[in-house]
């Protein structure tokens, strides 16, 4: 399904998930963030690009693979990204959310 | 004459040897399988043990059974791995020089990764059903069990056939319905994911199994540590759930013999490119099953359909020509649902489960991603096919090793 978000017509999946990468820009995020009562930070770039990254690798995301990243610690993820982080970091950064088979 | 080693005989590589035995010329190969245990376990057995469906006779086998005779089999611990130098040290000393390697050495479970929870409670009021012990633990503690908080628990994703934890919430539900004891049991589904099912098809056709059943779900629960002297599971948001019986399954991690030989990524997992199963860091290196960092279910249905296709890799390799880049993530899972049903999930990397008949479009018999008996009669009957079939590399007919989209209710594009 389409939505439009900063003004561009972006493909989303039920949940409001990117479903095409290469929709996703800067914009796109800050406008996914603000829904979700979030102001972008520098912090909040530095995880959403440590995600997209883990993404195009094909490596799971996980609260382990955080607390390993060096990039942030648990705690702080949590404050950048209140109520379900990886869910919601993995929405403004314009990739699936970590799922199950089912 | 050349030296091929599979490392690891469970499902995966037991079926390799079994495929490659008869394919690889015998004057040219020698066949070399290796494994510390003597036991072969049929895995999606620890399901049912704990509720008495299975006994302990019915799911664990002498491994060297299906093995084949013409396959040097060696029962021995693995030290290490030199990919560099194509060379494989066992416990006892022994140097072992391979031209192919195949790894499958699966996944095991690191209680020891959460606080509090591999403690002093461990297989007293905080179980895994992943292993033959917990399992057969967990059976003993619910024969007696009079009833309380029953919390089924994931630790982090990924983990081994990620829909046994819902499983095992059904099956609890039927176990004490026929005890007659259920009006006091409490049963609680803790995930770090978004929902006890995460798909946006298998939620509208199965989130009524929770409600019909009387299973809480608490989502996105990371799980920071366990309070075993209070009972209670706390997530890194402060969230608390108490339990009297804890059912979790732990972080899983691939076997230490990778992390030791620095082949794998930090949950002990090879990096595998996962067309080919040929692992990215050497050419010669395959791997198969739950030892890769596929993005594909832990399952075993997803190392039969994969070890068709690295038997046709490997014997390209050994000819020089290119790999086929052919797996494409496919999974065959039944779902036992409790009360003698089970659903069908058929899938792939890119394909969602759906609707739809299986094997055959139209005709079924087995139904997906619906309840069904005949559903658990194929649940039932897979145990003979895992011992008779799987393990010994005879592909089951009618059903290929990469998905088909026949039969199943697509979106039109």
């Amino acid at each position: 399904m389409k939505k439009i978000i900063a003004n561009k017509e972006i493909d989303v999946n039920e949940e409001g998930y990117l479903v095409d990468f290469s929709q996703w820009d800067k914009e796109v995020s800050e406008c996914i963030a603000g829904e979700c009562n979030i102001v972008m930070t520098d912090k909040h770039w530095e995880v959403i690009e440590y995600l997209q990254d883990k993404h195009h690798k094909e490596e799971a995301l996980s609260i382990r693979g955080i607390k390993k990243s060096g990039v942030i610690n648990i705690k702080e993820f949590y404050n950048l990204f209140p109520g379900g982080p990886l869910k919601k970091s993995t929405l403004i950064a314009g990739i699936p959310k970590p799922k199950s088979c089912i | 004459m050349k030296s091929l080693l599979i490392l690891g005989a469970g499902t995966s590589g037991t079926m390799m040897a079994n495929h490659l035995v008869s394919k690889l010329p015998k004057k040219e190969w020698k066949i070399t399988i290796i494994d510390q245990h003597k036991t072969h376990y049929y895995q999606p057995g620890f399901l049912f043990l704990p509720f008495d469906i299975y006994t302990t006779k019915q799911i664990k086998k002498n491994g060297k059974k299906f093995i084949p005779k013409k396959v040097n089999y060696i029962q021995e611990k693995i030290e290490l791995i030199k990919p560099k130098e194509n060379k494989v040290i066992l416990g006892n000393g022994d140097v072992l020089n391979y031209d192919v390697l195949i790894v499958a050495t699966g996944t095991d479970i690191a209680p020891e990764e959460t606080e509090g929870m591999s403690g002093p409670e461990w297989h007293k009021s905080i179980f895994d059903f992943y292993t033959y012990k917990g399992a057969k633990a967990l059976r003993n503690k619910l024969r007696d069990w009079q009833g309380g908080k029953l919390v089924v628990h994931i630790t982090e994703m990924p983990i081994k056939c990620p829909v046994a934890p819902l499983e095992f919430a059904f099956l609890a539900d039927s176990y004490f319905k026929h005890k007659g004891i259920r009006d006091k049991i409490d049963i609680t589904f803790v995930t770090p994911l978004d929902g006890a099912f995460t798909k946006p098809k298998a939620t509208e056709a199965l989130h009524y199994l929770l409600e019909e059943k009387d299973i809480k779900e608490v989502t996105d629960f990371n799980i920071e540590r366990i309070d075993y002297e209070n009972n209670k599971i706390i997530d890194y948001a402060d969230i608390e759930v108490a339990y009297d019986l804890l059912v979790t399954v732990p972080t899983n991690m691939g076997d230490s013999l990778i992390q030791r030989s620095g082949m794998g990524d930090d949950l002990n997992y090879i990096p595998t490119n996962k067309s080919t199963l040929q692992t990215k860091d050497y050419e010669n290196i395959f791997a198969i099953g739950d030892a890769t960092n596929l993005p594909a279910s832990k399952a075993g249905s997803v190392a039969h359909f994969e070890a068709e296709i690295l038997t046709e890799n490997i014997l390209r390799f050994i000819k020089g020509e290119p790999l086929k880049e052919e797996f494409d993530g496919h999974a065959n899972c039944f779902i036992e649902t409790g009360e003698g049903k089970a659903l069908l999930i058929d899938f792939n990397y890119n394909q969602e489960p759906v609707k739809g008949t299986f094997p055959f479009p139209g005709v079924g018999p087995l139904k997906l991603l619906e309840e069904s008996r005949t559903n658990h009669m194929g649940k039932m009957a897979f145990r003979w096919i895992y011992w008779n079939m799987l393990i010994k590399g005879i592909h089951i007919p009618f059903v290929s090793a990469t998905m088909s989209k026949q039969g199943k209710q697509l979106d039109e594009a």
